[in-house]
């Protein structure tokens, strides 16, 4: 932890009080901090560094060291409001300063033109909320650029002929290629599509204070052990605490945001480690908490004021919740690939991000990648081809075989916004801290399954093309689980059908902000991470005006 | 629970993103039974059990075995996987003591009654000691047969047949997996970095070319 942070105290009116330090809130705590205001940052989990990270599975995967926990955080889920919501871990998100991007893959695909305006374009899709964004393409893309120098991605310019227009070049070149991405090139090239290097938010080339990626292997859930990996906590964050106006104050659980006689926030109220109850005081509030501690944080905070839930009076804070879609075909090759080594991704392609549904018989559009997402422990309990005996010397020798020789092809893909999917509070459940308990309600549409049942027949075709010795899949079908927790608070012009104005600010409370995945209009195409940051670089902006024109009181 | 269906119930949900790994791996029964195995699976002197009594190891210590068995090439008992499941009941997976005390007499009784006269697992044969997992394991026409086994000796024999899994598999940094065997089995070089070419097919890469529509863009 930075020794140079500011201690404010809680009676004292900070300027902002921003709650979550991951992609988004870490972002809006550098931007703010640098333009001269101060910062309190509130984040639930705890400050670790590269020296705590690890490649401990265990650690990882089953004691949750980076993430929300299920039995601190226990929630429920349910397909549809009809049911009752059954206890089942249903969501991952990052709980440690810098958020989700500290475990993430790092795929940083960039939004195109047509996420933005896809309404408009197709016409409406009954049943669903489907809806053009306030803002477009145009509005983002110097933010997207910002992201890329800023953080440091990876990739190459101009090598997709599908990619939106950019203003610069990447700050640095792809990573290297890995075998996956040979074979996915390959398979797709004879296919005639257009793969290219991934764009990923990790280093090619080191920076001060950061290393180009070593290639260790444990990318995927794990904290990355030398600054390689792009997250908000050795980006971001760290510019922040160097300004001398940002504190950020980890092991602090918010639930309650405060407001005042006349519907102004004054603050939020968290839990220390300890669980005693403080209120920091600030002149605005910004909820960076991710698509599912905002809206229920919204929620919790109801008061006489504000029945149903702080800036709620359109009814549709945690609705409209949508995952992407994930599918995956595992392949079995003849010499060993070696995924274990080196980050997860390194080949995509968008030709299939855009599709008109009057001919296809459905919506949907997405991309397909080449990638391992199996460690040791995970691929021994998970990855072999269905049939293959559990245990044994049979199951010995298959794991022998193949843990060098599999890599998968996956889709990535739109999730149409759905009113009824949504979080909300837990009528019986409550977590470690008697709060009431996310609960979760999904179902697709069935247009969401039909895309990815198609799109998974693509990524048959790259392996076959590929010249896999083995391929296999399941068909996709309705999802109980997500880490892509996008929409819960939208964006849009009419408070009647959004939560937030294209400021981020909410239509309810003139000093309330949030940003994060929540703010989402339409899922894009399956990674989401990067528009979040764009999104907060330019609500940076954005609220720094407001501020600065006196509207805020901050 | 048992993996492969994990796993097919992870593929067909389709979950977004951070996927296989977490779910394949976040099993309620796959302990958390960290890092301090290989203490013990590396001294020099045979280490105490904190869990099991010497007699209880040697039987879960048979039955790692027969999951991950000795070949030409080193199984479960080399890599030390009975020291990182004791150390792991005794601490973090102690939620699984339960599944472990009423699972081992359950393993008593089945091996009398599948072979009288014999008293103990690790005394049978081979083929024996499969014949008796194979009636725990409900994924077997064993054991749906006569000796079809009761959901706990099913929960039994699944969180071992985990355990034994991570024992071997988990970096060796970690507990278990002792000498890195476990990777030396699967091919995985022991280094925390490695440097391109990574495998066969990018070795002798030229380089991204951008070709078709790409080429004709410029």
């Amino acid at each position: 932890m930075m020794v140079d942070q500011p201690r404010y105290k809680t009676s004292e009116e900070v300027d902002f009080v921003i709650i979550g330090s991951g992609a988004a809130g870490g972002i809006l705590a550098k931007e703010l901090s640098t333009n001269g205001f101060r910062i309190v940052v509130l984040e639930q989990g705890p400050y670790l560094t590269e020296a705590d990270f690890s490649h401990s599975e265990m650690e990882i995967f089953a004691q949750d060291k980076l993430t929300n926990h299920p039995k601190l955080q226990p929630n429920t889920f349910r397909k549809t409001p009809e049911e009752k919501a059954k206890q089942q871990r249903a969501l991952v998100y990052g709980r440690c300063v810098g958020g989700t991007s500290v475990h993430f893959t790092a795929n940083f695909w960039r939004f195109h033109e047509i996420d933005f305006i896809e309404r408009s374009k197709i016409g409406p899709i009954a049943g669903t909320g489907f809806a053009d964004w306030p803002i477009t393409y145009a509005h983002l893309e110097p933010y997207y650029t910002k992201v890329e120098w800023e953080i440091g991605v990876s990739g190459l310019a101009g090598a997709s002929p599908f990619d939106p227009p950019r203003s610069k070049p990447y700050p640095m070149p792809p990573l290297p290629v890995k075998s996956s991405g040979v074979l996915f090139e390959r398979g797709a090239r004879k296919l005639g599509w257009h793969p290219y290097p991934a764009p990923m938010a990790i280093l090619s080339q080191a920076r001060p204070g950061r290393s180009a990626c070593i290639n260790c292997g444990f990318c995927l859930g794990f904290g990355c052990e030398v600054g390689a990996k792009s997250s908000s906590l050795v980006t971001a964050i760290r510019v922040a605490e160097k300004t001398g106006r940002c504190e950020i104050r980890p092991n602090s659980y918010v639930h309650r945001i405060e407001t005042d006689a006349n519907g102004c926030a004054v603050g939020a109220t968290y839990f220390d480690e300890k669980r005693n109850a403080h209120l920091q005081k600030a002149k605005a509030v910004v909820v960076c908490a991710n698509g599912a501690e905002t809206p229920r944080l919204l929620l919790l905070s109801a008061n006489k004021q504000f029945p149903n839930g702080l800036a709620n009076s359109s009814g549709i804070v945690g609705k409209y919740l949508m995952f992407n879609t994930y599918a995956a075909v595992m392949g079995v090759y003849e010499h060993p690939l070696n995924e274990y080594k080196g980050y997860a991704v390194s080949r995509v392609l968008h030709d299939f991000y855009e599709l008109d549904p009057q001919k296809m018989g459905f919506y949907g559009g997405g991309g397909l990648d080449a990638r391992i997402d199996f460690t040791p422990i995970g691929f021994g309990m998970g990855g072999l081809p269905p049939g293959t005996p559990r245990w044994g010397k049979d199951y010995k020798a298959a794991l022998a075989h193949d843990f060098t020789r599999t890599m998968e092809v996956s889709t990535h893909g739109t999730s149409l916004p759905l009113e009824n999917n949504s979080f909300s509070l837990d009528p019986e459940l409550k977590d470690a801290w008697g709060l009431p308990a996310l609960r979760m309600t999904y179902k697709d549409h069935p247009d969401d399954l039909k895309f990815t049942n198609w799109l998974l027949e693509r990524a048959h075709e790259v392996h076959e093309a590929a010249g896999a010795q083995k391929k296999w899949s399941f068909p996709a079908q309705e999802q109980q689980f997500g880490v892509h927790l996008l929409g819960t608070c939208r964006m849009g012009n009419d408070p009647k059908t959004s939560v937030i104005n294209a400021d981020h600010r909410t239509h309810d409370v003139k000093n309330l902000f949030l940003c994060d995945g929540s703010s989402l209009v339409t899922s894009g195409r399956g990674q989401p991470t990067m528009t979040i940051e764009a999104l907060a670089f330019r609500a940076a902006d954005r609220i720094t005006a407001l501020a600065k024109r006196g509207e805020i009181g901050a | 629970m048992n993996e492969s269906v994990s796993r097919r119930k992870f593929l067909s949900q389709g979950i977004s993103g951070l996927s296989a790994v977490w779910v394949s791996t976040h099993l309620p029964a796959l302990v958390a039974a960290a890092g301090h195995a290989h203490r013990a699976a590396n001294s020099a002197t045979p280490p105490k059990f904190e869990f099991f009594t010497p007699d209880e190891a040697a039987e879960i210590d048979a039955m790692t075995a027969r999951i991950i068995p000795t070949n030409e090439t080193p199984g479960a008992r080399e890599a030390g996987v009975v020291y990182f499941i004791d150390r792991g009941l005794a601490t973090f997976a102690a939620d699984n003591q339960k599944t472990y005390r009423e699972g081992l007499p359950e393993l008593q009784a089945r091996v009398g009654e599948m072979f009288p006269g014999a008293a103990k697992f690790s005394s049978l044969t081979a083929e024996q000691q499969d014949a008796v997992l194979h009636s725990f394991d409900e994924n077997t026409a064993a054991g749906q047969g006569p000796y079809r086994a009761r959901p706990s000796a099913q929960d039994f024999f699944g969180t071992l047949r985990q355990q034994t899994i991570a024992g071997f598999l988990i970096d060796p940094d970690y507990g278990g997996n002792h000498d890195g065997v476990g990777w030396k089995v699967i091919g995985r070089e022991r280094e925390h970095m490695f440097q391109p070419p990574f495998g066969y097919y990018d070795k002798n890469y030229p380089g991204w070319q951008p070709v078709g529509k790409e080429a004709d863009k410029k």
